[in-house]
């Protein structure tokens, strides 16, 4: 009898992980780092196949590529950076469980703004001025191309996946029709860049310049890291963080407790998509100085995985971000170095994501194989 | 009002009918595909990426094929480019739905995932297929492009503007049709569609009804992902001709997923909307109104799809809804 129920008893079956069966944050980081381990022996065998060179040393190429030169350590730096801002900005929406696939819109509006306040009043206004203006409008940008889907989904229940994807692609043709009419020369669809001469607008890369260099990112860096502090803060100690939380959990359980769920909705989102905006900013006066379709680059999408791979916390973001950019960056490296197409670092990132996503399963479930049976 | 009738005018040409329903067909097949796996409950964002997968892969197939043998048939070519084409876009099925399904993390992070991977595996090998292969130059299956292209004969000459509008593509563009019109038969009136949509509304209750919901998820999601990598496929053979540009297939893959919400969930819907969007992403071309204006016109779709999206959720018809789990893993022991 009791054999009979042990051979039905499936070879292996799936436990959630309770509160009391976490994974201790030792194993959690040895399932992590042999996920990562795991996809780059995959990538290494693509890139075997492909270029018949030794992994190994394509992989130093790698390091090369992101860290090589002093130049190459401030690109790859200011990179994280953006991406950890985006990862930031997204992050409370997120936890909310408000799908905010919507940041490269955000952003590309933010970029806009500043874009336009270099353009039109770069000439005339200068100086600690100019930068609260563009700031300020940057910020004001993004906010409203966040709240107007959150308005929708606090009222109506409206899907807010689809909606904040939509309004992607408005924020991209709207950036394409400014490209248009601020063109550098005409039937280009290019603005160049803005202020080439004068400056005017642009964040300082000199800043700090005898230490690190001439060529440096050290403003950017600085505010968002600041930003990170922030957001750690915001969300872990602060009533509005703990009112995004519980509205994560469950609404019903927030309206239980008298928490204004349309309220926490449309705020929280004014703040995604605010900080999205800022990141427009930074992208266009801190680091690009024009801006194209491509501004914003996928970081939008992107930084949804950052996010949720950090399981929203802020500094582990910084880690993740500053893995993501190393690798894209490493491969772009290799690509060249060895005669590939440039997408192959999207490959390699598609394939080291797939593995840290699939891992997160070996953190929130336990595996029990046929025949151990544990007490409850 | 004048410019209105100049427009109108414009449109309605059998020169704009055809471009619009050309570019409709790839986005209807992404649409079917994306309404299959939404109806078992799974938001496939890497559609996108899927799309690019199918279409490389026909490229694949066709290419390899056209280089092995001195006289290519365009049949066979046809043949080699369907079968690569499904088989790569099963396996980004198969990498969603083994992730999301069996070991329940996030789709939308999946999803994004598969898009970002999808999209370089695409331009990567299209960018470097022929260099791969040791040939120079841009990759091209132009005898297989080419019977891709074939029309139906005598339907295709003899009926004048019929035969233009209706009987002017290649048989990808007539199978999308009838594959819509099946499909949403099947969910619509079959217990095994029946069966899918429970699986989609309340995984729960499917399960306590006896319906094997992880098998349901697998089959329609990866029957999804290869319906809409055929969508991939169409651009690349009837649309290019049998060739690769880099980023060529665009947001397409998006605007399928908006299509999905246009067509409410049900795939014969989706036949229209596919030739009204199609319409739409080409408008811009018809308008007088200078360079950029006709970027703020490129928007009219994604517009269109927020205007469906808000009205469907204001008016909360219950048959026109995404399906209830929709974006949700499901556990058996979660309760």
């Amino acid at each position: 009898m009791a054999k009979d129920n042990l051979k039905k008893e499936p070879l292996m079956r799936i436990v959630k992980r309770t509160k009391n069966s976490t994974i201790s944050n030792k194993m959690a980081v040895i399932v992590r780092v042999v996920a990562i381990l795991l996809a780059l022996i995959v990538c290494g065998i693509f890139i075997f196949v492909l270029t018949k060179t030794n992994p190994i040393k394509v992989y130093y190429g790698m390091i090369e590529g992101a860290m090589g030169t002093n130049r190459r350590v401030w690109n790859t730096l200011r990179d994280t950076m953006i991406l950890l801002a985006v990862s930031l900005a997204i992050t409370p929406a997120f936890k909310m469980k408000f799908w905010n696939i919507g940041a490269e819109g955000q952003i590309l509006v933010g970029g806009i703004a500043t874009a336009a306040v270099m353009r039109y009043m770069g000439a005339t206004m200068n100086g600690p001025g100019l930068f609260a203006v563009m700031i300020v409008v940057s910020i004001v940008a993004g906010m409203v191309w966040g709240i107007i889907p959150a308005i929708f989904k606090a009222q109506y229940n409206t899907n807010e996946t689809l909606f904040t994807l939509m309004m992607n692609y408005i924020a991209i043709q709207l950036t394409s029709y400014f490209c248009i009419v601020w063109e550098a020369v005409k039937g280009s669809g290019t603005i160049g860049t803005i202020n080439q001469e004068t400056r005017n607008g642009w964040i300082s890369t000199s800043f700090l310049g005898n230490i690190f260099g001439q060529f440096n990112y050290s403003i950017n860096v600085i505010l968002v890291i600041i930003l990170m502090v922030v957001m750690a803060y915001y969300l872990k100690k602060t009533k509005h963080g703990y009112e995004i939380a519980v509205v994560g959990e469950s609404e019903n359980t927030a309206r239980y407790a008298g928490i204004n769920v349309k309220k926490v909705i449309i705020r929280t989102m004014a703040i995604s998509g605010a900080l999205c905006g800022l990141t427009g900013f930074l992208l266009v006066s801190g680091s690009s100085h024009t801006i194209s379709t491509n501004t914003a680059g996928g970081r939008g999408f992107t930084a949804i995985i950052v996010s949720w791979l950090a399981k929203f916390n802020p500094y582990m973001m910084l880690l993740i971000s500053f893995f993501l950019v190393f690798l894209d960056n490493g491969a772009v490296q290799i690509a060249s170095q060895y005669g590939l197409n440039e997408s192959a670092s999207e490959v390699m990132t598609g394939i080291v994501l797939f593995f840290l996503i699939g891992c997160e399963f070996f953190l929130n479930y336990r595996v029990v194989f046929r025949g151990k049976h544990e007490e409850a | 009002m004048n410019i209105i009738l100049i427009i109108l005018k414009k449109i309605f040409t059998v020169t704009f009918i055809q471009k619009a329903v050309t570019q409709g067909i790839p986005i209807l097949y992404g649409a079917t595909g994306e309404i299959m796996t939404e109806r078992s409950g799974n938001l496939n964002l890497g559609i996108p990426g899927i799309m690019y997968m199918g279409g490389i892969g026909g490229l694949v197939g066709a290419f390899a094929y056209e280089q092995s043998v001195a006289v290519p048939n365009g049949w066979v070519g046809v043949i080699c480019a369907l079968v690569v084409s499904m088989l790569f876009a099963l396996i980004g099925g198969l990498i969603y739905s083994f992730l999301t399904i069996t070991l329940r993390v996030n789709q939308n992070v999946t999803g994004l995932a598969l898009t970002t991977f999808g999209v370089g595996f695409g331009n990567f090998l299209g960018g470097s297929l022929s260099r791969i292969a040791g040939s120079a130059g841009q990759v091209s299956v132009y005898i297989t492009g080419q019977t891709f292209r074939t029309k139906i004969p005598f339907l295709s000459t003899k009926l004048g503007v019929v035969s233009d509008i209706v009987f002017s593509y290649g048989f990808l563009t007539y199978f999308s049709i009838v594959l819509a019109i099946f499909l949403s038969w099947f969910l619509f009136k079959t217990r095994k569609g029946l069966n899918l949509r429970a699986v989609g509304e309340d995984p729960a209750a499917a399960d306590a009804a006896g319906i094997n919901v992880i098998r349901y998820k697998y089959v329609a999601t990866c029957t999804g992902a290869v319906i809409s990598g055929l969508g991939g496929l169409y651009f690349v053979m009837e649309y290019l001709g049998g060739t690769w540009q880099n980023n060529g297939f665009g947001d397409r893959g998006w605007l399928a997923i908006a299509l999905v919400i246009l067509a409410l969930w049900k795939p014969a819907r989706a036949i229209w909307g596919c030739i009204l969007f199609g319409g739409l992403y080409i408008l811009f071309a018809y308008v007088p109104f200078g360079d950029a204006m006709q970027e703020i016109f490129k928007m009219l779709p994604y517009v269109v799809t927020i205007v469906v999206l808000v009205i469907s959720s204001v008016r909360e018809k219950k048959d026109s809804q995404a399906p209830k789990s929709l974006g949700l893993s499901y556990f058996r022991e979660d309760r």
